[in-house]
């Protein structure tokens, strides 16, 4: 995962609550079997039948903090969602909620999502509808968004910011507990299911 | 100190807990499907790890598969390759499949209550929203994605936050013709789509321990469409029941003593949620979805709302855009909607139960020949089923389709789908833009909805037919 420290760049407004993972990219391209290459399907549906969708204006062409409605990212578990975010240019979501599981998703792929309250976002909705070339710089180190003269700060969890700051996996973290989960496994009950053998029939 | 059932679950899945970190979670079952594992076992294969517990995993066929011709290789090129893709992983992994064709393919969500390796007490995850189905047993079970795919086939645990706990609490007796899916969609349109967010959900009352496990799975199955990270009910004789005998479920002195546990999987007296929403069940009727997500719907004698009633800015714009995705006009009796496509199936509605609902009010009647129906079994354990009862020849008979085993017409990723503009009835749990065909406009209901609307090519009923 590539790691996350500070990031500036133009933002794109929007105005859309609860952003479903199906609008985001569509089922038929969860088909492929690669990891990136998603930028395709990104919000596809919006771009082919709304000229006027916010990301078809050329001012947000090249916007790579994505300003949305609250509740984004519901539904489906979808993490192609997230790659999809990021092939399409996007570092940074802000919301004023989040799904939790495209949350998750996205702090396993080096996508920052930023939780701001609804107000906030209306302000910054406000700056970047009035100047498309605003620049938004989302500080991980300092927890803040600052566009023009504002400064807003956000709040992430320590831990994740802390495996976002230096672009860990989780799996590689967890092998280092291998003695307790061993020891969790010696302690399980032995009538809990096994998929194998097949049984019945 | 007190414990709800989930936070007995979670504590009893502590493998590591530290001061700043996400607790590590052991995960007792975990269920994979084609779409969201193959980047998984690609990394995998980069990191040269293996999978640590091949058998508490198990895979099966279902987004992808169509539900005709299913002993032919499928014939979109993207789809073959992605389920090919998943039978080279599960035999190179050592992980057990059903493929299509085999006796326990199916829906992910409901082959595992089916073979028995969904039980109380368990951690389950998949790279599937809809885990949280498997809650109706008293587990603790919920979506992941692929990176966490990743995660729990190499290390059989995963990094977990704390949830939230939510009481939702059903109390009385639902009226004749309501069912669990007219609950699950009345909850979601009080609490919102995203309401219950950072939350497990216990449901619990008179009226949820009066149904069925058919049903119980129905409920926990939507409770992600409120945005819950899971859903639950506990245990009870009607768990035990549904369980005993099953493939995998425990037997003689294990299943006495994995009975004796089970029965400790309750909410404790004092124990304290940090949201409670209640509902009367005798005040619910059959409920309907108007707009593009499950939080939009309203019982089916309303009309379709008008977006300037909505306080709330965001949720006016919502309504608006909603109204003009699905063609509808404010103040439109909501029984005056027609449609072109019944869909009754999904890992909602696709059980023995909801066949049987949709059968009985189908028996010797016609569907409207302006309307569609297709009628898709969750797994080839139920199609046999219900084919063993003459439930297909019902549906045949009455003009519908019926098809094999599969997610079909739920998501747009197999042949079956809407064309643009076309409108259905869906016993699925998504009422997404394009989520059934890239244009087409879903309608969530029951089972019994889904048939009685089949029978008069509007959104009806069941107490509306009678008379008709």
């Amino acid at each position: 995962m590539d790691a996350f420290t500070t990031h500036t760049g133009t933002a794109a407004p929007l105005r859309r609550s609860a952003v479903d993972t199906d609008q985001i990219i569509p089922a038929e391209y969860l088909k492929r079997i690669t990891r990136t290459g998603f930028e395709d399907g990104l919000f596809v549906a919006w771009r082919t039948n709304e000229p006027d969708f916010v990301l078809n204006r050329p001012e947000y062409a090249d916007a790579s903090v994505l300003v949305a409605g609250p509740d984004f990212g519901t539904g489906s578990s979808r993490e192609h969602a997230v790659w999809a975010l990021l092939d399409g240019g996007f570092r940074v979501v802000i919301s004023s909620r989040f799904a939790d599981i495209f949350k998750n998703n996205s702090t396993k792929s080096g996508l920052l999502t930023v939780t701001l309250p609804q107000e906030q976002v209306e302000a910054l909705w406000a700056a970047i509808e009035a100047d498309p070339a605003t620049p938004v710089t989302v500080d991980l180190q300092s927890k803040t968004v600052t566009y023009g003269a504002t400064t807003v700060p956000f709040e992430v969890e320590d831990y994740i910011r802390w495996r976002l700051l230096e672009g860990l996996d989780d799996v590689g973290l967890t092998e280092r507990h291998l003695a307790d989960i061993e020891a969790y496994e010696a302690r399980r009950p032995s009538w809990l299911p096994r998929a194998l053998p097949v049984l019945g029939g | 100190m007190p414990k709800t059932l989930a936070e007995k679950v979670y504590d009893a899945h502590v493998v590591r807990s530290a001061e700043g970190e996400p607790d590590l979670l052991y995960i007792d079952l975990h269920l994979v499907h084609e779409v969201t594992s193959p980047q998984a076992f690609d990394g995998l294969r980069a990191a040269g790890r293996t999978v640590r517990h091949p058998e508490l995993t198990m895979a099966t066929e279902d987004h992808n598969v169509p539900t005709l011709d299913i002993l032919k290789p499928i014939a979109d090129p993207v789809s073959r390759a992605q389920v090919e893709a998943l039978r080279r992983n599960a035999a190179e992994f050592g992980i057990r499949l059903a493929p299509m064709g085999d006796r326990d393919q199916g829906i992910v969500h409901v082959i595992g209550p089916q073979l028995g390796l969904t039980q109380p007490g368990m951690t389950i995850v998949c790279g599937d929203s809809h885990t949280s189905t498997h809650g109706a047993f008293g587990a603790l079970a919920f979506g992941i994605g692929t990176s966490e795919v990743e995660h729990v086939l190499a290390t059989q645990t995963l990094p977990q936050y704390r949830p939230k706990q939510m009481a939702v609490t059903v109390d009385g007796e639902l009226p004749e013709g309501v069912s669990a899916k007219d609950v699950i969609l009345a909850v979601i349109a009080k609490i919102g789509t995203n309401g219950a967010a950072g939350h497990v959900i216990e449901y619990r009352g008179s009226a949820i321990e009066a149904l069925s496990m058919e049903a119980r799975m129905t409920i926990c199955n939507m409770s992600i469409e409120a945005g819950a990270r899971a859903g639950l009910i506990a245990p009870d004789q009607t768990t035990f029941d549904f369980l005993q005998g099953r493939p995998h479920a425990p037997q003689g002195a294990d299943w006495d003593a994995a009975v004796e546990h089970w029965r400790s999987l309750r909410t404790d007296e004092g124990a304290v949620f940090d949201t409670e929403v209640v509902l009367d069940a005798a005040q619910l009727s059959p409920f309907v979805t108007w707009g593009t997500n499950p939080g939009q719907g309203l019982p089916l004698t309303e009309r379709v709302p008008d977006p300037a009633d909505f306080a709330d800015e965001n949720e006016r714009r919502a309504a608006e855009q909603a109204l003009a995705y699905m063609g509808l006009e404010p103040g439109t009796p909501l029984r005056e909607i027609e449609v072109d496509t019944v869909f009754l199936g999904s890992c909602t509605n696709g059980r023995i139960e909801d066949l049987r609902v949709a059968a009985d009010l189908l028996r010797g009647k016609k569907v409207d020949p302006g309307t569609r129906m297709l009628v898709v079994p969750g797994s080839v354990g139920v199609k046999l089923q219900a084919e063993a009862e003459g439930l297909d020849q019902v549906f045949v008979e009455a003009g519908a389709e019926w098809r094999g085993a599969g997610c079909s017409m739920c998501l747009g990723m197999n042949p079956d789908q809407l064309q643009p503009g076309e409108r259905s009835a869906s016993t699925s749990n998504r009422n997404f833009q394009g989520r059934q065909g890239k244009g087409g406009r879903t309608h969530l209901v029951s089972p019994s909805v889904a048939a009685a609307t089949a029978l008069t090519g509007r959104l009806t009923a069941p107490a509306d037919l009678i008379g008709a």
